[in-house]
């Protein structure tokens, strides 16, 4: 199997855990990608706020440049997937706008045909295109006794269709349960972390995010799992400063869907970017797995 | 449902119609309130998205434009996603964004500042670039937030989750040609309407 891959800005400097972690699991698990030759950044939601011709070609260039013999290209981050996605979605929906974009892009010596290309997330690549069995047959160390709170996010469930539920979605619960963790059925997995909010209007950022962690909290999970760089920073790095608005007391470690496969998968923590998280994850891990993590990190 | 609804040209919601993908479906809102009740950030909004939606139709272009709705959004789509009438939501709003920024009708918000220092660095890098975002664009806009930023920032850069220096594309060349053509394109057929 093998993909073009897009890491996102991200995933190069903030998120590095997130890069490393889908590296070591995608390489176990027979997985080959091909990082995309000199992809830009997909511009977030910052570019469609201000020119949409401009964000689509931003973005159409990434596609244009995926190597003829790929067809897949793969996004860890939640904004670049959706955004990498939509205009492919745009572009053929709406042909005038497509062709303004291969304007565009003529520009730079470049085409996009819509449809040529099918973006894909990490998650959806593991859960749907390998399945059970062959993420079951990797597990070395059972992760039985950790409980996770699989979160999700927004951009990859909405709006356009991941073959999962826009409003309940559960691939990343089969997932995790497939590591013989628990996990835990909470109401928020789907809601909004705040994005870019945190920038704008802490206020309004910080409820959001202490809505994620204290239903989590609630239903006793030991962390929280997520998929998106935006996600983890926002509550991860701002869990100290949401605590202290809020005069709570949350210690929840936020964790990369792929750092806990790499982890029941037997590959060593600081391979997989453990660390690199504000809120540590490894005294709970080591509480909870007891002699499965003696030997390691 | 018959046909096509013709909306007079150069109109608020023609404008906001044709600049949407997807937009005519704007017409068939039925004021269910299923996208405000829906919104994570309606506490915060002067008008939810329900509203807003109404208030387009009604042509109040000012209000709309100077929404502090518009700025709370964090397109999370849940409005887009659940909506009855499959009204794009979330992508109207993006576009009175963009008719925000270009008639400067925002009001005392950080959030278009945020958005053109991002994208500066995109068309000047072809990346976008955390630390530069993190302290151009404070240093600006909100000196005194920089401060208490102060620990969360030294907690990410001494686990190496802050780089100093920008990535930049080795085509940024190309990346620019295809912004400034774009830019034309726009230009040409903003003023052609």
């Amino acid at each position: 199997m093998k993909y073009s891959y897009y890491p996102g800005c991200s995933l190069e400097c903030n998120a590095a855990a997130y890069d490393v972690s889908v590296k070591a699991v995608a390489d176990l698990l027979g997985i080959k990608l091909v990082e995309l030759e000199d992809w830009n950044c997909c511009g977030a939601t910052e570019y469609f706020s201000q020119d949409e011709l401009t964000a689509c070609s931003v973005i159409a260039r990434n596609l244009a440049l995926v190597e003829p013999e790929l067809n897949q290209l793969v996004a860890p981050c939640a904004a670049c997937y959706l955004n990498l996605k939509k205009v492919d979605h745009l572009m053929g929906k709406f042909p005038q706008l497509g062709s303004q974009v291969n304007e565009a892009l003529a520009a730079g010596g470049l085409s996009y045909r819509p449809g040529r290309v099918t973006v894909r997330h990490m998650l959806d690549v593991i859960v749907d295109d390998l399945g059970e069995t062959a993420v079951r047959d990797k597990v070395s160390r059972p992760l039985a006794g950790l409980r996770f709170a699989p979160y999700y996010g927004c951009q990859v469930v909405r709006p356009l269709d991941n073959g999962d539920s826009p409003e309940y979605p559960t691939k990343m619960d089969r997932l995790l349960s497939w590591l013989g963790a628990e996990v835990v059925d909470y109401p928020v997995k789907a809601h909004c972390c705040g994005g870019h909010m945190t920038q704008i209007s802490e206020p309004q950022a910080f409820e959001l995010i202490r809505r994620l962690l204290q239903s989590a909290a609630e239903y006793e999970a030991d962390m929280i799992v997520c998929m998106c760089p935006m996600c983890q920073l926002n509550l991860d790095g701002y869990q100290a400063r949401v605590n202290k608005h809020f005069n709570t007391n949350f210690r929840l470690p936020i964790m990369y869907f792929t750092q806990i496969l790499g982890l029941a998968f037997g590959i060593e923590p600081k391979k997989l970017g453990f660390g690199k998280e504000l809120v540590a994850a490894m005294p709970v891990v080591k509480a909870k797995l007891n002699g499965a993590m003696a030997s390691s990190g | 449902m018959s046909g096509k609804t013709t909306l007079k040209k150069g109109t608020f919601i023609e404008r906001v119609i044709a600049s949407t993908p997807g937009g005519e479906r704007l017409v068939h809102c039925i004021q269910c309130g299923t996208c405000g009740g829906s919104c994570p950030s309606g506490a915060d909004m002067d008008h939810t998205p329900r509203a807003i939606i109404n208030m387009i139709r009604a042509g109040e272009r000012e209000q709309v434009l100077s929404s502090n709705m518009l700025w709370a959004c964090v397109s999370c789509y849940f409005c887009t996603s659940r909506c009855p009438q499959e009204i794009p939501i979330t992508d109207i709003i993006y576009t009175c964004k963009r008719f925000s920024i270009a008639e400067k009708a925002y009001k005392e918000t950080d959030a278009v500042a945020l958005a053109q220092t991002f994208t500066g660095y995109v068309d000047k890098y072809g990346r976008s670039f955390e630390f530069g975002l993190a302290t151009g664009y404070h240093l600006l806009n909100r000196p005194l937030k920089m401060m208490a930023m102060g620990p969360m920032g030294m907690a990410m850069f001494s686990r190496g989750r802050m780089a100093l220096t920008p990535s930049k594309i080795k085509n940024i060349g190309q990346l620019q040609a295809i912004i400034k053509k774009a830019r034309q394109i726009g230009a040409q057929q903003h003023a052609g309407r």
